[in-house]
C-alpha cells in the first residue's frame, strides 16, 4: 500500500463527508474510488457516522454489484452479457476472454493482475459486443481487438 | 489552410478510438503547420459510422466515417476532400439522418455539448425563459396539452403526473430524473446526457418551476462514467451563469441540481427502487400506493421522469404544445427515439414521429442484419419486452398498437437477432437476468425467476411430447403468477420475452407448434 492504508483513507473521507442520510452512497463511492474497495474494517465507522447499524451498511454494500469488499485486481475486465451484445457474439468473446486471462467469470488471472467480471449493458448496443476495462469502454470488440487491448495493458504492468 | 474539424466525444466514438483520432489530427496539423480547430461534438446518432469525423465547409459539414487514427495522415493528404474513400458527403444529407424528425435530438452532434454559448445559439434556454413568465399551472397545462407521455417505458402522461405533484402539499418537493438506463438496446438517454446536457438541465428546471420544486437529482448508472462527467461539467457551468442556483435568471426562483451515481443495480431503474437508492438505502421496490407524486423522495411530493421525457420539455415550452402534438399518431404524440441495436448493419438513434413500421426501421434504416443472415426476431422495449417474429414487423410504432400484440413499445429500444439466435436460450437468459437483478422483495420475482430457469432447462433437456410438454404447462403457469403477482415490472414483465419466444419459436424449445394453445 502507498502512504495510507485503505481503512485510513476511508476514515479521512468519513471525516470530511457532508451530513445527511442521502450521502451514504456518495460516501461509499468516494471510499471505493480512493481505496479501490470498501475495507470491511471501515464498516463500523461508516455505520457510526450515518447513525446506522453495521447490518444496514452491510446490506447496502452487498446489494449493489458495484461495491466490493476486497482489493481489486490491477485491471478489471467487464464483458457485457446483455442481449444486444449476445446477438453479436458476446458469448464467444467471453469464452475467448476466459482462455486468454486463464480464469472464468468472477475469477482472477493466475498472476492476479486481471479480474473478469460480467456487466449488463454499457450503452454501446449499436456497436456490440462491448466491454469495459477499468474506466475505458471498448466497442465492436473482436477477439483480435481484445488481445490488443490486453497486450497494451500488460506492457504497462 | 484553416479548418474546423469535429471529432465526437460521445462514449461510442470514444469506445472506437475517437480520442486517438483527435490526438492524431492535432499532431498531424502541428506537423504540417495547419491552423486546425478541433471541436469535440456529441454524436449524430449514426453510431455505426463512429468515429464520424466532420469538417466544416461553406456548403455544410462533410463527414468521414469509421475513421481510425491511422487514416488521419491520408485525410490531410487528400485535403479532407469528398474524394477520400471514407468520405460520406454532406452529413445532413445522409438518408439515415435526413429522414428523421429531429426534435429532442435537434442539436445532437451539431453542438459542443459543453458550450453554453453554442446551446443558446441553437435555441437553448428559450423554453425556460418562457416558463419563467408563466404560472406553474400554465406550464403544467402546456405539457399536458402537448400529449407528452413518459418515455421510460410505461408511457404515463407527463402533464398529469406533474399536476398531481403541483397540487400535493409538501415542504420540499423534488424533481428526479431517472437516468438509470440499464436496458440492453437503449442508449438515447446516454446520448442526451453526452451530446446535449443543457437540454436535460433546462427541462428539469422547467419541471421545478411547474411544480414548485427547488431541488433536483439526476440518478445516472455507474456504467456511464462519460455521461456523469459531462453532466457535472454542464451543471457547474449552468450554476456559474445563473441558469441554476438560488436565483434562476434573476427570477427569485431557486433550483438546485445534482448528479447521483448508481452502483450497478438494474432494479434501480424502477422508480421507487431508485428513490430508495437516492435515500441511501438498498434499491428495494416500494409498494404503490402511495404514488411518488404524493410521497416520493424522503416522503415528499416528487416528479420522477425519464431523461427523454424531461428533455422534450424545453422544446414544448418554446414552440408550444400544438407544435409537439402535430407529430405522431393516435394517443402517441410527438417523436419516439428509436434505438436500433444488436445484429444490425446500421445501428443507431432514429428519432421519428410515432407511426413508422418496424420493418421500415429494420431494413429502410438498419439495412438488414450485420451478419448478412436473415433476421429471425427482434426484441422491442428492453429485456422485459416481447420478441417479435417477421409476421409482426408491419406493426406501426405506437404504444397502443404494440399493446394489442401483447408486446411493449416501451422506450423504443430494438435489439435484432439473426437466424443463428437460439430463442430458448434467450428465454432462459431473461429468467436468469431476473434472478440476478431481482430486488428480492416479492416472491413471484425472487423465486419465480430461479424456478423459471430450472423449468426452461428441463424443457430444453426433454424435447418432445413427454416431460418437456408437461414442463411447458408449468412454465406458462409460472409466468402467469409472475405477471399477476409481482410488485413491479421486473418480475411482472419477464414473462413477455419468455412467452413470446415460446409462442413464436416453439421449435427452438423442442416443442411442437401445436402446443401453442396449451
Amino acid at each position: 500500500m502507498t502512504a495510507s492504508s485503505p481503512a485510513a483513507q476511508a476514515g479521512a473521507i468519513l471525516a470530511s463527508r457532508i451530513d445527511g442520510p442521502d450521502q451514504l452512497l456518495p460516501t461509499l463511492h468516494a471510499i471505493q474510488d480512493a481505496a479501490g474497495f470498501i475495507p470491511p474494517e471501515a464498516v463500523p465507522a461508516i455505520a457510526l457516522a450515518f447513525n446506522l447499524s453495521r447490518a444496514e451498511v452491510h446490506g447496502v454494500l452487498t446489494f449493489y454489484h458495484h461495491f466490493r469488499s476486497t482489493p481489486p485486481a490491477r485491471h478489471v475486465v467487464q464483458v457485457c452479457r446483455a442481449e444486444a451484445c449476445q446477438s453479436m457474439g458476446a458469448d464467444a468473446l467471453l469464452g475467448h476472454a476466459e482462455r486468454v486471462l486463464g480464469c472464468s467469470l468472477h475469477g482472477h488471472s493466475a498472476d492476479g493482475s486481471f479480474a473478469l467480471e460480467p456487466v449488463y449493458c454499457l450503452g454501446q448496443c449499436a456497436t456490440a459486443p462491448a466491454m469495459m476495462v477499468d474506466d475505458a469502454v471498448h466497442a465492436r470488440v473482436s477477439t483480435a481487438r481484445f488481445d490488443r487491448i490486453i497486450a497494451r495493458l500488460e506492457e504497462h504492468v | 489552410m484553416s479548418l474546423t474539424i469535429f471529432v465526437p466525444r460521445d462514449s461510442t466514438a470514444l469506445a472506437l478510438g475517437a480520442d486517438d483520432v483527435a490526438a492524431a489530427i492535432a499532431l498531424e496539423a502541428a506537423r504540417r503547420q495547419f491552423d486546425v480547430t478541433i471541436v469535440r461534438n456529441g454524436t449524430r446518432g449514426m453510431l455505426w459510422l463512429e468515429p464520424l469525423v466532420e469538417v466544416a465547409r461553406p456548403a455544410g459539414r462533410i463527414g468521414f466515417g469509421q475513421v481510425d487514427a491511422l487514416d488521419v495522415a491520408g485525410l490531410f493528404d487528400a485535403g479532407f476532400d469528398r474524394s477520400h474513400p471514407l468520405a460520406l458527403g454532406l452529413v445532413e444529407e445522409i438518408p439515415y439522418l435526413a429522414r428523421q424528425d429531429r426534435l429532442t435530438f435537434a442539436r445532437a452532434g451539431i453542438t459542443d455539448p459543453l458550450s453554453l454559448a453554442d446551446y443558446e445559439a441553437h435555441d437553448g434556454y428559450r423554453g425556460l425563459r418562457r416558463a419563467l413568465a408563466m404560472t406553474p399551472a400554465d406550464i403544467v397545462a402546456t405539457v399536458t396539452a402537448s400529449g407528452l407521455r413518459g418515455r421510460g417505458g410505461a408511457a404515463f402522461p407527463t402533464g398529469i403526473k406533474w399536476n398531481t405533484v403541483l397540487r400535493a402539499p409538501g415542504v420540499q418537493k423534488y424533481i428526479v430524473c431517472n437516468a438509470d438506463e440499464g436496458d440492453s438496446g437503449t442508449f438515447a438517454d446516454r446520448i442526451v446526457m453526452e451530446a446535449d446536457p443543457f437540454m436535460l438541465i433546462e427541462g428539469m428546471t422547467i419541471a421545478g418551476l411547474a411544480v414548485n420544486a427547488t431541488r433536483g437529482y439526476i440518478y445516472v448508472r455507474s456504467e456511464y462514467p462519460h455521461a456523469i462527467a459531462i453532466l457535472n461539467a454542464a451543471i457547474a457551468q449552468a450554476e456559474a451563469n445563473g441558469f441554476l442556483g438560488a436565483n434562476v435568471l434573476g427570477s427569485g426562483r431557486a433550483f438546485h441540481l445534482e448528479v447521483r451515481k448508481g452502483a450497478g443495480a438494474y432494479i434501480c431503474g424502477e422508480e421507487t427502487a431508485l428513490l430508495e437508492s437516492l435515500e441511501g438505502k438498498r434499491g428495494i421496490v416500494r409498494a404503490k400506493p402511495p404514488l411518488p407524486a404524493l410521497s416520493g423522495l424522503f416522503g415528499q411530493p416528487t416528479v420522477i421522469n425519464n431523461v427523454l421525457s424531461l428533455a422534450a420539455v424545453p422544446l414544448i415550452l418554446d414552440k408550444g404544445a400544438a407544435f409537439y402534438q402535430d407529430f405522431g399518431m393516435g394517443r402517441s404524440r410527438g417523436t419516439l427515439a428509436v434505438q436500433l441495436a444488436g445484429n444490425i448493419k446500421q445501428g443507431g438513434l432514429i428519432e421519428l414521429a410515432f407511426g413508422v413500421t418496424l420493418r421500415d426501421i429494420l431494413y429502410g434504416f438498419g439495412g438488414g442484419s450485420a451478419s448478412g443472415r436473415p433476421i429471425k426476431a427482434v426484441q422491442v422495449g428492453g429485456p422485459l419486452g416481447a420478441y417479435l417474429p417477421a409476421s409482426e414487423w408491419d406493426t406501426p410504432l405506437d404504444y397502443e398498437a404494440f399493446a394489442a400484440l401483447w408486446a411493449v413499445l416501451g422506450h423504443g429500444g430494438i435489439v435484432v437477432h439473426d437466424d443463428t439466435a437460439d430463442m430458448a436460450k434467450l428465454a432462459r437468459y431473461a429468467m436468469e437476468f431476473c434472478a440476478i437483478e431481482s430486488c428480492g422483495k416479492c416472491t413471484p420475482c425472487r423465486i419465480g425467476s430461479t424456478r423459471g430457469v430450472e423449468v426452461i432447462d428441463k424443457i430444453i433437456g426433454n424435447p418432445g411430447a413427454g416431460e418437456g410438454a408437461q414442463q411447458v404447462i408449468l412454465l406458462r403457469d409460472l409466468c402467469d403468477t409472475m405477471l399477476l403477482g409481482s410488485l413491479c415490472a421486473m418480475g411482472g414483465m419477464t414473462p413477455y420475452p419468455v412467452l413470446s419466444a415460446l409462442n413464436h419459436f416453439p421449435q427452438d424449445f423442442g416443442v411442437a407448434p401445436a402446443q401453442r394453445a396449451a
